[in-house]
């Protein structure tokens, strides 16, 4: 991670646990929550539900407490600067935020009329927010007869309303459909490179988080389990898996030994005409593989690099096997403290 | 404070106008109380032969009850607004933006203010169609609207502070009817308290829809004694803004459990 920035970090978490009480059990939700976001940069927060994603995000927004630990967001502690904190940020919460009785129109001048806009220049903003978002033909319409991705869009619209520094993200694209999701994924893209504002996304999905994250974290029963960039937590893994397919089957053995001679190639095994191993980087061990195939004069019907998802980095550091129940240390929660996987 | 001011008043136009755009609901909610005037002056036609009533018509007692009665009946819903609200994100969209919770609270008393305002004087237009007559004149109908107000305020304010506790439609719907007809009934909304048992009598003094029904009855009488009209418009006063603060203090506890 870097921290190098000069005006300090847009969002900083130190130390955050919150215990919710039911009646005659207590849960949990955070248990020393430590992050820190870079100004103009997209964090992704990912974890399994109840990990503590969305408490972190409600205690940032202000509309939670934590019990201990310090939040600041744009150097403004969220429990002592409470109403500038709420002017800096913008908040889409998972559930649909907008009035289904309005208007476009109507429910974005009146978030600029609640930030103190005036009738005049709620109305430009709301304008410029219509179009920018592709939804001016249907800003006189209610929002109630939107289409689905169309009033996600409001909720983010809505929470631009105001030129937040920090736009805080929860679920964004649940329940989209795969056009919707990437029409909206296009636009968080754009709000940190365009606009230089600082998202803080939670999600469910994976691929979603490796498209916009600059940085990832998973939680896990309310801690931070690891960090880094989504290509570094790939490669922390075990390498990426080879997939050699040879033309003459007989081969195989000789190919075996070829590749078992090579530096950097373990988990060497093999299945009638395929070979499969794993590699720390698969563009550098490819044409090395192949060149010692041809060298060989061993003659190749296919060769694949497959590289570790992030499904792979997900399900070893907040996986949990099957009948594991608290306590057991699951593979992601080895180590003490959390890992940091260097950039 | 201004700010808070400006808004109340935004959000209270926000809710105003989403309840002219729901004409169904309106429509009944007009609906409802003309039925119950109609119900019960039919009912109870009689009991004007009764002592107690000094020869007045029962239409004439009965309306300014009904019209504090309804006050009351609709601001038992105003926490179904909260509920919708945190059902939505839109309640935790308020929370986090520059709005203040007192505005919150504020702007759900007031449109439901505004909306008994209207059903009061339709009430009592519709009283006076079916025979009531009010010699009190237009401060008479001005302080019946005003104890409907005050009354539904302290309704409202307990619907919205249950809301944000329990955060439960049915527990709501349940609660708010739990209330309402019993204290109808312990109430001098039918019947004078001459006519009640000594308890019903010493129950409905403390409660706050006999003060209200009590305050507009005597306002439209030909000599109102103002004094009587004063302290129970003062106890209302009292009640209304104590059960606005409170449920102003409710939204600590909803946050405390998001």
């Amino acid at each position: 991670m870097s921290h190098t920035t000069r005006s300090g970090p847009a969002i900083t978490v130190a130390g955050l646990t919150k215990t919710y009480r039911a009646r005659n059990h207590e849960v949990r939700a955070l248990d020393g929550i430590d992050l820190e976001v870079d100004p103009g940069t997209v964090l992704g927060l990912l974890g399994p539900n109840g990990a503590g994603k969305s408490t972190t995000v409600k205690i940032l927004t202000t509309l939670s407490r934590a019990d201990s630990g310090t939040a600041s967001v744009v150097g403004l502690d969220v429990v002592r600067d409470a109403a500038a904190v709420r002017r800096a940020l913008g908040y889409v919460s998972q559930k649909p935020a907008f009035d289904p009785v309005g208007t476009g129109v109507e429910n974005l001048v009146l978030t600029g009329r609640v930030y103190g806009l005036s009738p005049r220049a709620a109305r430009a903003r709301a304008d410029e927010l219509l179009e920018r978002f592709g939804l001016a033909d249907a800003g006189r319409r209610l929002a109630r007869t939107w289409s689905g991705g169309m009033q996600r869009k409001l909720d983010v619209a809505m929470s631009l309303v105001h030129r937040p520094q920090v736009l805080f993200l929860d679920e964004p694209t649940t329940g989209l459909d795969p056009e919707a999701r990437a029409d909206m994924w296009a636009e968080i893209s754009r709000l940190a490179a365009a606009d230089g504002i600082t998202v803080l996304l939670t999600t469910h999905y994976l691929e979603e988080a490796d498209h916009l994250a600059d940085q990832l974290v998973i939680v896990d029963h309310g801690r931070v389990v690891v960090r880094g960039t989504p290509e570094a937590l790939k490669r922390g893994l075990s390498g990426d898996a080879v997939a050699v397919e040879l033309a003459e089957r007989r081969d195989v053995d000789d190919a075996a030994r070829v590749l078992d001679a090579l530096p950097g190639v373990r988990e060497l095994t093999r299945t009638s005409g395929v070979l499969r191993a794993r590699v720390d980087d698969g563009a550098v061990a490819l044409p090395e593989v192949m060149a010692a195939l041809d060298a060989a004069s061993l003659r190749l019907a296919a060769v694949t690099v497959a590289r570790p998802s992030l499904d792979d980095v997900y399900l070893r550091y907040a996986g949990r096997a099957f009948g594991s129940a608290d306590g057991t240390e699951s593979a992601g929660r080895r180590t003490a403290g959390s890992e940091e996987v260097a950039a | 404070m201004t700010t808070a001011l400006v808004h109340t008043e935004l959000l209270t136009r926000r809710s105003l106008r989403n309840l002219v755009r729901q004409p169904a609901y309106v429509a009944f909610s007009l609906i409802q109380p003309l039925v119950w005037l109609l119900l019960f002056g039919q009912l109870f036609r009689n009991v004007v032969e009764l002592p107690g009533f000094e020869g007045a018509s029962y239409m004439t007692y009965l309306t300014p009850g009904v019209v504090v009665m309804t006050a009351m009946f609709s601001a038992g819903w105003a926490g179904s607004g909260f509920i919708v609200a945190m059902d939505r994100g839109v309640m935790d969209r308020d929370l986090t933006s520059p709005v203040g919770r007192p505005a919150l609270m504020m702007s759900s008393l007031a449109s439901q203010a505004v909306t008994i305002v209207v059903q009061s004087l339709i009430v009592l237009a519709a009283g006076v169609a079916v025979g009531a007559r009010f010699a009190g004149g237009l401060v008479g109908w001005a302080v019946t609207v005003a104890a409907a107000v005050l009354l539904g305020t302290v309704f409202a304010a307990l619907s919205n502070a249950v809301a944000l506790l329990v955060r439960q439609q049915e527990a709501l719907i349940g609660i708010s009817q739990f209330l309402t007809l019993p204290l109808t009934f312990l109430s001098s909304v039918m019947l004078p308290s001459d006519l009640m048992p000594d308890w019903v009598a010493a129950v409905a003094r403390l409660n706050p829809v006999d003060w209200a029904a009590v305050a507009s009855r005597e306002a439209l009488s030909a000599s109102p004694d103002w004094s009587l009209v004063g302290g129970r418009l003062a106890l209302l006063v009292v009640v209304a803004a104590l059960m606005g603060w409170l449920a102003t203090r409710a939204f600590r506890t909803y946050q405390r459990s998001v």
